[in-house]
C-alpha cells in the first residue's frame, strides 16, 4: 500500500499541485489577483468539483443525470443553515456532513428505482427530482422560501476550497481505477455484456451516482460559504446544463478534460457576462455541433498522465 | 361538489393542451427513441406565431391556427433534418444532448430578438360562456376541446388509414424491416416530426389564448409536463398520450384548487417518479425486450 502511494508519478503530481497552490496564494496575497478575479477563480474551482463529479456519472458510468443542480442545492442549503447557527469551522464541517447525509439519501431514493431502467428515463427522473428539491426549498420555512438565505458566514477560504477540489479529483480518478470503477466502465461500454459477466449493474450504477451526488453537495456547501447569499433560482435546470456542457465539451470519461473545460468555460463566462442570451445561444449551438462532429468531446478520453510524460522523458534520455 | 366539477372542466382544458404536446413526444419517441427536448420550444414558437399573425396581420382564429401549425411543422422538420438526422446511429445520450442544445438555441434566440417581456394577444374570441347545470364552460375552453377532438380524430385517421400512417407504424415497429419493404425511413421520420410539431403549434396557440400570454421560456415547463404525460400513458402509445395529458392537467388543477399553487409543478414530477417506480411502461405501454 505505502509503496504504491509514494511512486514517482504521485510525487510529481503532489509537487505540481503544491506549486500551483503556492503561486496562486502568493498572487492573491500580493494583490495581483484582485477580488473580481478571485471570485472567478473560486467559481471555477467549484465548477471543477461539479464537473468531475458529473463526469463520474455521465462519462464513466454512462448514466445521464440532469439533476446535478439539485444535489448542489442540498449541500448549499445544509451548509447555509448550519453555519448561520454555528458560524465557525466546526459548523462548516458539520454543515458539509449534513449535506452529505441528505444528498446520499436523496440520491438513493431517486437512483434505486430509476437506474434499473434505461438511460433516458434516468435523465427525466433526475430532472424532475431536482425540480422537486428546488420547489421544496422554495416553500420551506427553514430555507426562507423564495427570498433565500442571506448573511451566511464567509468561511470558504482559498486553502479549504483548493484542497477540497484536489480531494474531489482524487476521489474520482481513484474510483475509475478501482474495481467498482472498472465495473462502471464495463456498464458504460455494454450493459448487457457487463451483466453477463456477473456485474451487479444496478449496484455499481447507484454507487457512482451516490458518489457524484455527494461531491456535488460538497461543491454546494463551499459555494454557500463563499458567496453568502442563496436563493432557489440559482439551482434551476440551467445550472445542471451548465455543468453538463463542461463535461460534454471536455470529453466524456476524461477527468483532466473536465478540469480543463471548467477552467476554459469559467474564463469565457467572465468575458461573456454581459451577453447572457448570446452566451446561451452559443452554448446551445456548440452542443449541437459538438455532438454531430465530435461527440466524444474536444479531448475525448485523453487523460493528462505524468506517468506517460516521465516514461517519454526517460526514453529520450536513454536514446541520448 | 359543484366546485369540484368546475375544477375537473378547468383541468380537462389544460389537460387537452398537454395531450396535444404529449402526442408529439410520444410519436417521436416511438419512432426514433429520442426525448425531443426542443418540443416544448416548438410549442412556444406556436404561441409567438399566433401573436404575430393575429396582432400584425389581423388574422382571425382559424387561419391563424392553420398558419401556426404549418410554421411549427416546418420548423420541426428543419430541426430533425439539421440536428437529429446526422445522429440516427449515434448513442442515445448523444442525441439527447443535441436535443437540449437545440432547445437552448430556440429559447434564447427568441429571447434575443423578442426580449423577456410577456406578449399579450388581441381579442380573438368572444368572452361568452355557457352554464351547463352546475358548471360553466367558457368560449375558449369550448374551442380547446373542439380543436383537440378534431385534431385527435384527424391524427387517428392519418395513422390508421393512410399509407404514410402505415409507414409510420412500420418504422416504429422495426426500422430495418420497414426499409426492406421499400419504405423511405428518412421521409417517414420527417413526416412524424411534421405532424408532432404541428400539433405542438396548435397547442401553443391555444395556450397563448387561454392565458393571454407568450414568453420565450414558456415552453420549458409545459414541455416537461407533457413528457410526463406521455410517460404516464405509456410512451409510444397515442391513446396513452391523450389519457396522460388529461390526467396531468386534472391533477395539476386539483393541487392548485385544493392544495397549494406552490406545489403545482412538484405534483407532476412526483407523478413521474411514482410511475417510474410502479409501472415504468405506463398505462398503455408495452414491455420491450432488449436484445444483444
Amino acid at each position: 500500500m505505502a509503496k504504491q502511494m509514494f511512486t514517482k508519478t504521485n510525487m510529481v503530481w503532489t509537487v505540481l499541485v503544491l506549486v500551483l497552490f503556492g503561486i496562486v496564494t502568493v498572487l492573491m496575497q500580493t494583490g495581483v489577483i484582485n477580488s473580481y478575479y478571485e471570485s472567478t477563480i473560486f467559481t471555477i474551482c467549484i465548477n471543477i468539483i461539479l464537473a468531475v463529479s458529473l463526469n463520474l456519472i455521465v462519462g464513466i458510468c454512462g448514466q445521464f443525470s440532469l439533476g446535478h443542480a439539485g444535489f448542489m442545492a442540498i449541500g448549499a442549503y445544509c451548509a447555509g443553515i448550519v453555519t448561520k447557527m454555528m458560524p465557525d469551522y466546526f459548523g462548516m464541517f458539520l454543515g458539509i456532513l449534513v449535506g452529505f447525509a441528505i444528498s446520499t439519501i436523496a440520491a438513493l431514493i431517486v437512483s434505486i428505482p430509476t437506474l434499473r431502467l434505461r438511460g433516458d428515463y434516468l435523465a427525466i427522473a433526475t430532472l424532475g427530482f431536482s425540480e422537486i428539491i428546488r420547489i421544496c426549498i422554495q416553500n420551506m420555512k427553514i430555507t426562507n422560501g423564495a427570498a433565500g438565505l442571506t448573511g451566511i458566514p464567509k468561511l470558504t477560504t482559498w486553502p479549504i476550497l483548493f484542497f477540497c477540489m484536489v480531494a474531489a479529483i482524487i476521489v474520482c480518478t481513484n474510483f475509475v481505477r478501482s474495481a467498482p470503477g472498472r465495473a462502471a466502465i464495463a456498464i458504460n461500454d455494454d450493459e448487457i455484456a457487463a451483466e453477463a459477466m456477473g456485474i451487479n449493474t444496478t449496484k455499481y450504477k447507484v454507487l457512482a451516482f451516490v458518489i457524484g451526488a455527494i461531491l456535488a453537495s460538497l461543491a454546494g456547501s463551499l459555494f454557500a460559504n463563499y458567496f453568502y447569499v442563496l436563493n432557489p433560482n440559482q439551482f434551476t435546470f440551467n445550472k445542471s446544463i451548465d455543468i453538463l456542457v463542461m463535461v460534454v465539451f471536455g470529453g466524456m470519461g476524461s477527468m483532466s478534460a473536465s478540469v480543463i473545460a471548467a477552467i476554459v468555460i469559467g474564463i469565457l463566462n467572465m468575458y461573456l457576462q454581459q451577453f447572457t442570451d448570446l452566451r446561451m445561444i452559443i452554448y446551445g449551438a456548440a452542443l449541437v455541433l459538438m455532438m454531430i462532429f465530435r461527440p466524444q468531446g474536444i479531448l475525448g478520453s485523453w487523460e493528462l498522465s505524468i506517468e506517460r510524460i516521465l516514461k517519454k522523458w526517460k526514453l529520450k534520455k536513454e536514446a541520448a | 361538489m359543484n366546485q369540484f366539477l368546475q375544477q375537473v372542466i378547468n383541468g380537462l382544458s389544460l389537460g387537452s393542451i398537454y395531450a396535444l404536446v404529449a402526442l408529439g413526444y410520444t410519436m417521436v419517441y416511438g419512432i426514433i427513441k429520442l426525448i425531443n427536448f426542443a418540443h416544448g420550444d416548438i410549442y412556444m414558437i406556436g404561441a409567438y406565431t399566433a401573436f404575430f399573425v393575429t396582432t400584425y396581420m389581423g388574422m382571425s382564429f382559424l387561419p391563424a391556427l392553420i398558419v401556426c401549425m404549418i410554421v411549427c411543422g416546418i420548423l420541426g422538420v428543419l430541426i430533425e433534418r439539421i440536428a437529429y438526422k446526422p445522429l440516427r446511429k449515434a448513442p442515445r445520450i448523444t442525441a439527447l444532448i443535441t436535443a437540449i442544445g437545440v432547445s437552448y438555441v430556440i429559447e434564447y434566440t427568441t429571447q434575443f430578438f423578442m426580449g423577456t417581456s410577456v406578449r399579450t394577444f388581441p381579442k380573438l374570441l368572444p368572452d361568452t360562456s355557457w352554464q351547463l347545470g352546475p358548471i360553466r364552460i367558457s368560449y375558449i375552453q369550448m374551442v380547446i376541446f373542439t380543436v383537440t377532438i378534431v385534431l385527435m380524430v384527424l391524427l387517428t385517421f392519418i395513422i390508421q388509414k393512410t399509407k404514410i400512417g402505415r409507414a409510420m407504424r412500420a418504422v416504429s415497429a422495426d426500422e430495418n424491416a420497414a426499409k426492406l419493404m421499400g419504405i423511405s425511413v428518412d421521409n417517414t421520420i420527417s413526416f412524424t416530426f411534421l405532424i408532432g410539431s404541428a400539433l405542438a403549434g396548435a397547442a401553443g396557440m391555444l395556450v397563448g389564448l387561454y392565458y393571454n400570454a407568450a414568453s420565450p421560456l414558456m415552453g420549458m415547463v409545459p414541455g416537461l409536463k407533457a413528457f410526463v404525460a406521455a410517460v404516464f400513458g405509456g410512451i409510444g402509445s397515442i391513446p396513452g398520450a391523450l389519457v396522460g395529458g388529461l390526467f396531468i392537467g386534472v391533477a395539476e388543477t386539483m393541487v392548485v384548487a385544493y392544495g397549494s399553487s406552490l406545489y403545482r409543478d412538484a405534483i407532476v414530477y412526483a407523478i413521474l417518479i411514482i410511475v417510474l417506480i410502479v409501472k415504468p411502461t405506463g398505462l398503455f405501454g408495452s414491455t420491450e425486450r432488449e436484445k444483444v
